[in-house]
C-alpha cells in the first residue's frame, strides 16, 4: 500500500526528467518530472490541455520529447515508438480505443499483438486473463455485439498479454457505468499489488482520491503538485488542477414549478441504420424554472433523443413532442426556434459549429431564421454576426487568438463556451443540452453549468442530457436515466443516489419485457 | 530525413490565393519537360503555347468567344461543387439547353422578330435544367450517385442531338449535310461590330457576378457553403441537404444550357452533331482552378480557353496533336487539387522517428 515518496526513490520504475514539448508556439510540456514506482497507482491530473496528454504519448513513445530524458529502472532511455514502448513493457489503454467490430475479441487482440499467433492458443490465454483479474470477455464473441465497457475489456486484456510493468489508463471510466469502473477498480489494485505500475489520467477527482496512491497534478503544461490523493479533498485537488478555487455551483431549487414549457408524450423514433437506437415510448414534462437532466452510458439513445427535440428529425404524431403548448413533433429545427427554443449538440466541432467558418458566421448558422434573424430578406448582416460574436465571447469569457477566428482554432472548452453562449444570448425558454461540458476543462465546466442554472432561474426550462453524474447532481432538479432508448420516470435529485442511478443506467426500468402499448 | 504534413490551425489565406497559381507554374514545369522529351525547345515551345496567341487581337478575340461558355458553365458548377453536389455533366446539359434552345427557329424559321431571341435563350436555360434535374432527382430519391448519372446522360444528349440532326431536324436543302437549318436574323446573338465577340461573353460576366454576390451576401450561398463542408452543422442550421442538391443541379445546368443556345445562336449558328469542344468538362478544371469562387472563375476560364488556343497553335506550329491541349488541362487540373492540400497543410521537413507522425 503508498508508503512515503522516500522509500519509493530506490524502486522508480519509469522518471521522466525536465521533459519539454513545444508545439508551434505553444509549450504543453515545460520541465514536467514524473516518478512512477513499481506496483503503485499513480495518477495524473490536470485540465483539459494541461498537457497530460503530451506527456503519456511522450512515455508511450508516440511523441518526442525537445528536451529532457527518460529513465526506464534507473537507465536512460529513448523511446522511438509505441513498439518500443512494448518491447520495454510499457501498456497503455487509450480513452478512443478503435477495434474492428466485424472482428472476434480474440481476433482483434491477434491483430494488435506483434508477429503471428495461433488463435486457438491465443484464445486460451485471453480466456485465462480475463478470468484471473476479473474482465469477464469471451474470446469468440464478435466486437460488434459488446458494450463500450466490455470493449475497454479488450484493450486492457491485450495489454496484460504483453505483461505489462507499467500500464497507462487514458480517462477509463468515462465510458463506464458506476458498476463496471468499481469492477475495473478492483482489477487495477490486483494488477498493483502483484507490482505493475499504473499511470491513471483521469478528471474525476472521487475515483484518484479512492483509487490512487500518489498524484501528479499539471496546470499549463507544468508540475503544481505532487501529492497523496488519499490526504486531499476533493475540493482541494481541484484547487490545485485549476489553480484558484473552483466557484461552486449555487444550486438553489424553484420554490416551485412553473407552467410546462416541453413535453415529450410517448415519444417513439425507429432506429436510424444498424448502429442507432430506437426511443420507445419517451414521457417527460419539463417546466419552467427547473433543470431535468437525463443521464446514461454513451449510445443509449442521447443521439437519437437529441435529434428528435431539436427536429432534426421530425416524427409524428405531432404531439408527442410540445415546446409551450404548441405541438412540434413534426415541425422542423428553426420551427421550433421559433417556438423559443434552442439546442446545444454533443459535438461541438462539426455539429453545433462549423469547423472551416469563422465564429460570426457561425453565430448565423443558428440564428439567421425568424423575425430578428440574421438574414431577414436573403441577405445576411454579418456585421450584426460580428457584433453579436463579440458580445458572445465577452459575455462567455471566450479566448481566443484573433477577434473573429476559425472555429477550429478555438480549444474545446472554448469552443463549447462559443456554442452554448450563443444560444443563451438568444434568452430561450427552452433549451435542450447534450453533454454541456464534454471535455472541457474545470473553469469552463463551472461557467457553463452556472449559465444553464441561471437560464432557468429566470424561468426557462432546460433539459440536460449527460453522462457526468458529479454534473448532473450539481445542476439538475430531476433526473431522469435513458438506457436502450427507454426513459425512467424523472425523480427528484434529492432522494438519488449514486447507486441507484448506476441500476437505472444498468436497465432496471426497462420495459422490454413488458407489452407496451403500440405507438400510434 | 522525410517529408510530412502538418495541419494547419485554420485555412492560410495566403495559400488559397497562391495556389492556382503554384499549380499554374508546376504546370508550365511539367509541360516544358514533356515539350523537351518530344525534340523541342520547351521555351519557344511554351512561348508558342501560351504566349503567342496573346499577341494579335484576333485570337484575344477568340480567347473571349472560348472563354464564355467555360465561364458560364465554370460559375454554376462552383456552386454546385461548394454544395458537394457533383455535377460531372455539364456537357450533357449544354447540349440539351442547345436543342431545347433552336426548337422554335428549326419548327419555326419564319419567326422573326425581336421576342425570338430571348425564347430561345431562356428554353436553352430550361433545357439545360431539365437535364441537370434527372440526376438530382435520382439522387434525392433513390441516393443514385450523381457523378455517374450525370455523367451517363452526357451521352444520352449528344446521341440525341446527332439523331435530330441526322434525322427530323436535318435542313432539307443542306446537302444531306447533318445540320440543321442556319439561324438568322432575329434568331442570332448580337455581336460586338463585326467581330465574333457576342452576347454570350456578356451573360458569362454577369452571372459571375450575381452568383459571387449570391455566395459572399446572402443566406443561400452561406446554406450551400455550411451544407457542402459540414453537412450536419448544415442540418443544425435547419438547411435541407435535398434543397442544395437542386439548387446545384437547376443552376449549373440551368447555365451550361445557356451556354449551350449561346454557342448555337452565336458562332456556330446552327445545329450540327458536335457543338463543344468539351466545354462542359473543361468547365470542371475551370471551377476548380477558380478555387470555385465565381470571380475567381472569370480568370480561370481564360486560362482554360488559353489552352485551347495554345492547342490550336501548337498543331499549326509545332505539329503536335491538339490533344496536347487536354494533356495540359489534365494536369494542370492534377496539380490544383495537389496543391489545395497546402491551404489546410504545411509541408515540413523531419528527421526520422516518430515526431511527426501524430494526426
Amino acid at each position: 500500500m503508498p508508503g512515503t515518496s522516500a522509500d519509493r526513490a530506490g524502486t522508480c520504475l519509469l522518471e521522466a526528467s525536465r521533459i519539454v514539448k513545444r508545439f508551434s508556439g505553444v509549450t504543453a510540456n515545460d520541465e514536467v518530472t514524473l516518478k512512477v514506482a513499481a506496483g503503485e497507482i499513480h495518477a495524473l491530473l490536470g485540465e483539459n490541455g494541461a498537457g497530460k496528454s503530451t506527456l503519456v504519448k511522450i512515455i508511450y513513445g508516440a511523441l518526442q520529447p525537445n528536451a529532457g530524458e527518460l529513465f526506464w529502472m534507473g537507465e536512460p532511455v529513448t523511446i522511438a515508438s509505441p513498439a518500443a514502448a512494448r518491447d520495454l513493457g510499457i501498456g497503455m489503454v487509450f480513452q478512443h480505443f478503435s477495434l474492428f467490430e466485424a472482428l472476434t475479441v480474440a481476433e482483434n487482440i491477434a491483430l494488435a499483438l506483434p508477429g503471428r499467433y495461433d488463435l486457438a492458443a491465443l484464445s486460451e490465454n485471453i480466456a485465462r486473463v480475463s478470468k484471473d483479474y476479473g474482465l469477464p470477455l469471451t474470446p469468440s464473441a464478435v466486437v460488434a455485439d459488446l458494450s463500450v465497457g466490455e470493449r475497454q475489456r479488450i484493450e486492457i486484456v491485450r495489454c496484460l498479454l504483453q505483461e505489462p510493468r507499467l500500464l497507462i489508463m487514458d480517462e477509463p471510466t468515462a465510458v463506464l457505468t458506476p458498476q463496471e469502473a468499481d469492477q475495473l477498480f478492483i482489477t487495477l489494485r490486483r494488477l498493483a499489488g502483484e507490482g505493475c505500475a499504473v499511470l491513471y489520467i483521469s478528471h474525476r477527482l472521487e475515483e484518484v482520491k479512492s483509487l490512487c496512491h500518489n498524484a501528479t497534478i499539471l496546470r499549463h503544461g507544468k508540475v503544481v503538485a505532487e501529492v497523496d490523493p488519499t490526504r486531499e479533498t476533493a475540493a482541494s485537488l481541484a484547487r490545485l488542477m485549476v489553480g484558484g478555487d473552483v466557484h461552486d455551483v449555487k444550486a438553489t431549487s424553484p420554490e416551485h414549478a412553473g407552467e410546462t414549457l416541453l413535453a415529450l408524450d410517448n415519444l417513439s423514433l425507429a432506429a436510424d441504420g444498424p448502429f442507432g437506437v430506437a426511443l420507445k415510448h419517451i414521457s417527460l414534462d419539463v417546466h419552467a424554472g427547473e433543470v431535468v437532466a437525463i443521464a446514461g452510458v454513451a449510445g443509449n439513445g442521447q443521439g437519437e433523443l437529441f435529434l428528435a427535440l431539436s427536429g432534426e428529425r421530425t416524427t409524428s404524431p405531432g404531439d408527442a413532442i410540445s415546446m409551450g403548448g404548441t405541438p412540434c413533433a413534426s415541425l422542423r429545427i428553426n420551427a421550433r426556434r421559433a417556438l423559443g427554443a434552442a439546442f446545444v449538440p454533443e459535438e461541438r466541432l462539426g455539429h453545433g459549429a462549423a469547423p472551416g467558418f469563422t465564429l460570426s458566421e457561425n453565430v448565423v448558422l443558428t440564428r439567421h431564421s425568424g423575425k430578428d434573424g440574421l438574414a431577414a430578406g436573403g441577405f445576411v448582416d454579418f456585421a450584426r454576426a460580428a457584433e453579436l460574436n463579440q458580445r458572445i465571447s465577452r459575455d462567455f469569457d471566450v479566448r481566443k487568438g484573433k477577434p473573429d477566428p476559425e472555429a477550429r482554432a478555438l480549444s474545446g472548452g472554448n469552443l463549447q463556451k462559443f456554442v452554448v453562449g450563443r444560444e443563451l444570448d438568444r434568452q430561450p425558454k427552452i433549451l435542450i443540452v447534450n453533454q454541456p461540458t464534454w471535455g472541457v476543462d474545470a473553469g469552463a465546466a463551472a461557467l457553463i453549468r452556472q449559465a444553464l442554472l441561471d437560464l432557468a432561474r429566470s424561468g426557462s426550462a432546460v433539459l440536460v442530457i449527460s453522462q457526468d453524474l458529479d454534473e448532473i447532481f450539481e445542476i439538475a432538479d430531476r433526473i431522469a436515466v435513458i438506457s436502450r432508448g427507454e426513459l425512467s420516470a424523472a425523480e427528484p435529485a434529492r432522494g438519488l443516489t449514486t447507486e441507484r442511478i448506476g441500476l437505472l443506467m444498468a436497465g432496471a426500468h426497462e420495459k422490454a419485457r413488458q407489452p407496451v402499448a403500440e405507438a400510434v | 530525413m522525410r517529408l510530412y504534413l502538418e495541419r494547419r490551425p485554420e485555412h492560410s489565406r495566403t495559400m488559397a490565393i497562391a495556389s492556382p497559381f503554384i499549380a499554374v507554374g508546376l504546370t508550365l514545369v511539367t509541360g516544358g519537360i514533356i515539350f523537351a522529351l518530344l525534340g523541342f525547345n520547351p521555351f519557344s515551345a511554351l512561348y508558342i503555347y501560351f504566349l503567342d496567341p496573346l499577341t494579335s487581337l484576333w485570337s484575344i478575340e477568340e480567347l473571349l468567344v472560348k472563354a464564355g461558355p467555360l465561364v458560364l458553365i465554370g460559375v454554376g458548377l462552383a456552386i454546385g461543387y461548394s454544395a458537394n453536389v457533383w455535377n460531372i455533366g455539364a456537357e450533357g446539359q449544354l447540349v440539351a439547353g442547345a436543342v431545347a434552345g433552336s426548337l422554335f427557329p428549326v419548327l419555326i424559321p419564319s419567326w422573326q422578330d425581336p421576342t425570338v431571341l430571348p425564347v430561345m435563350l431562356l428554353m436553352g436555360v430550361l433545357g439545360g435544367m431539365a437535364w441537370g434535374a434527372i440526376p438530382a432527382f435520382l439522387k434525392v430519391r433513390f441516393g443514385a450517385s450523381e457523378i455517374l448519372s450525370s455523367l451517363m446522360l452526357v451521352y444520352v444528349a449528344q446521341l440525341g442531338l446527332d439523331w435530330l440532326v441526322r434525322g427530323p431536324w436535318r435542313d432539307p436543302h443542306g446537302f444531306n449535310f447533318p445540320k440543321s437549318v442556319a439561324f438568322d436574323g432575329w434568331q442570332v446573338l448580337p455581336t460586338l461590330s463585326d467581330s465574333r465577340v457576342h452576347l454570350g461573353i456578356a451573360f458569362a460576366l454577369i452571372a459571375a457576378i450575381v452568383l459571387a454576390v449570391v455566395m459572399a451576401r446572402m443566406l443561400k450561398g452561406f446554406e450551400i457553403r455550411v451544407i457542402g463542408s459540414t453537412p450536419r452543422a448544415g442540418a443544425f442550421a435547419g438547411f435541407s441537404r435535398n434543397r442544395s442538391i437542386w439548387f446545384g443541379f437547376l443552376v449549373s445546368g440551368g447555365l451550361a444550357g445557356l451556354a449551350g443556345i449561346s454557342e448555337v445562336a452565336g458562332p456556330i449558328g446552327h445545329l450540327q452533331p458536335s457543338i463543344s469542344p468539351g466545354y462542359g468538362f473543361t468547365a470542371i478544371i475551370v471551377a476548380f482552378l477558380g478555387r470555385l469562387n465565381p470571380l475567381g472563375v472569370v480568370a480561370a476560364g481564360l486560362m482554360l480557353a488559353l489552352s485551347y488556343l495554345g492547342g490550336e497553335g501548337a498543331q499549326v506550329a509545332l505539329g503536335l496533336s491538339d490533344k496536347i491541349a487536354r494533356v495540359f488541362q489534365g494536369i494542370l487540373l492534377f496539380y490544383i487539387l495537389a496543391c489545395d492540400t497546402l491551404i489546410l497543410y504545411r509541408i515540413r521537413l523531419a528527421a526520422f522517428g516518430w515526431s511527426g507522425a501524430r494526426q
